[in-house]
């Protein structure tokens, strides 16, 4: 069992990077854009609110699989018009592909988890922000985000991990991330071994960034713990509070 | 009408009108502040008194009249669909940064800590450098008793605590007038003395305030002029005395009685 892992190590872990990679750079797309739709979804017009909300139950209340196979598969039919509209080097790309499914998927849920935490923030802390004159964009920035962000970013982590392991999906689409080596090696050897390191490797990530996850939420949540009272002097006192704990 | 006829004009409020819903909660109230005045406004639950003060900050905004702070007036009249003019935002934006706002419920930024709360408005709305910004709010958490407390969060405060620091928030923007909404009524009867404390001392100094409160007392001592609201309207208004001891109308009667 260690002897296979010895010699295919460096493909698992190649695979692993790969993994890595579909998994974040999705996520952070589906980050950027779930801020905007999240903000129609709660106050957008109305012309706005309905496709943003068909877009939504499509990627939720249907697989992953066949998004990937109609975004991968799907373009081939048309192939001519891509290529015209010089979008083909792209959708010919199982990687891009990977990238674009995963991103629209995730931005769906992301979007959800946002709007509740949107929906959450103190309506009084808001009030206060627009007694003193803050405008729109003042509010969202210092008051509205922060809390929001941190009242959903237990179920964002949730997400992130969710698409982590349904990454292992892009291998049916020839990608070689961690699943995808896996069954190569597979395929080659025989051994069922490989699937178990392949497991454990998948456990490793998603456990580490639990770890940080967690490490992240502790600072965020800070405010709500035992209070902190350095007796610092009295100049340079704000960077001395985001410092200390 | 006022106590001080001689000095100038800070706020004025010309037929405000707000419904809720179909319901005339304010039936044109009008209501001048002149530089340290201190205006009691007093009257039964439903009367419309924190609707009126909140229409004087803009957290409501009227559906009729206009409101004049720091020399620049707001039309608020509406169209027939209900709508404003244009370019009201803005102006509802600056008119509020020029008016302290202290919440029944205190309303602090619970992510922030004692300190950053006072110094958001001033280094963001006034985009004042946060040099020249910290030490004025260290003198003002100084005033109410809470530098002791500036790096703590909300959370870990008393009542009180957080309503002093919420006082020290809205004197950070310097404003023309403070505004008070029920400032002790959240509060455990121990606590409401120490928030009492800083108001008077702030009305003593001259302090030009617009309050709504249940504290008949006090009112009466630190009060240049008491407002009765009555049913949306202004039913009776004056220097204390006169509206404690001779008050002319029934309702005003009834409700001082009801008091006591």
């Amino acid at each position: 069992m260690f002897d296979l892992l010895i010699e295919y190590a460096p493909r698992l872990l190649s695979g692993a990077v790969m993994t890595l990679k579909l998994t974040f750079i999705s996520v952070l797309i589906a980050a950027m854009l779930a801020l905007p739709l999240a903000l129609v979804r709660r106050s957008g017009s109305r012309y706005l609110q309905g496709p943003v909300r068909l877009y939504i139950s499509f990627f939720r209340g249907t697989p992953l699989l066949a998004q990937l196979f109609l975004v991968y598969y799907g373009s081939g039919q048309f192939r001519p018009e891509l290529t015209e509209l010089g979008l083909w080097w792209f959708f010919r790309d199982p990687f891009y592909c990977a990238i674009l499914t995963f991103s629209l998927n995730s931005a769906a849920y992301q979007t959800e988890i946002l709007r509740g935490g949107l929906q959450a923030v103190s309506r009084q802390e808001v009030e206060a922000g627009m007694a003193i004159g803050m405008s729109k964009g003042l509010l969202y920035r210092k008051i509205i985000l922060p809390h929001a962000y941190r009242i959903a970013f237990p179920a964002l982590g949730n997400e992130i991990i969710l698409m982590l392991k349904g990454s292992a999906i892009a291998s049916v689409i020839t990608l070689l991330d961690l699943m995808g080596h896996t069954r190569r090696v597979f395929s080659q050897t025989f051994d069922m071994s490989v699937y178990v390191w392949a497991a454990l490797i998948y456990l490793l990530v998603t456990t580490l960034f639990v770890l940080v996850w967690r490490r992240m939420e502790h600072r965020m949540t800070r405010h709500f713990r035992a209070p902190v009272t350095p007796s610092a002097p009295l100049t340079s006192v704000i960077k001395e509070s985001t410092r200390v704990s | 009408m006022s106590v001080n006829p001689e000095s100038a004009i800070v706020l004025q409020a010309d037929g405000l009108q707000k419904a809720f819903g179909g319901v005339e909660v304010l039936k044109g109230v009008s209501l001048t502040a002149r530089k340290h005045d201190v205006i009691t406004i007093i009257g039964s639950s439903g009367s419309g008194k924190s609707t009126l003060l909140r229409c004087l900050n803009l957290l409501e905004v009227p559906e009729a009249g206009q409101l004049a702070v720091h020399g620049e007036t707001l039309n608020l009249a509406t169209d027939a669909r209900g709508r404003h003019e244009r370019g009201l935002q803005k102006q509802i934006e600056r008119t509020r940064s020029r008016l302290g706002m202290v919440f029944q419920s205190f309303n602090l930024w619970s992510h922030m800590t004692v300190l950053e709360n006072v110094m958001l408005g001033p280094c963001t709305v006034l985009k004042r450098d946060r040099a020249e910004v910290q030490p004025q709010a260290e003198a003002l958490l100084a005033r109410v008793g809470m530098l002791e407390k500036r790096h703590m969060y909300p959370d870990h405060l008393s009542g009180g605590q957080k309503q002093r620091v919420a006082i020290a928030r809205a004197l950070a923007m310097d404003p023309d007038v403070m505004l008070f909404d029920e400032p002790t009524s959240a509060l455990d009867p121990e606590l409401v003395n120490e928030v009492l404390c800083v108001i008077k001392e702030l009305a003593e100094e001259g302090r030009t305030m617009i309050m709504v409160t249940h504290e008949m007392r006090f009112a009466r001592d630190v009060s240049s002029r008491i407002v009765y609201l009555h049913q949306g309207q202004i039913a009776e208004q004056g220097p204390p005395d006169q509206l404690f001891n001779a008050p002319q109308s029934e309702q005003l009667q009834r409700f001082l009685s009801s008091q006591y």
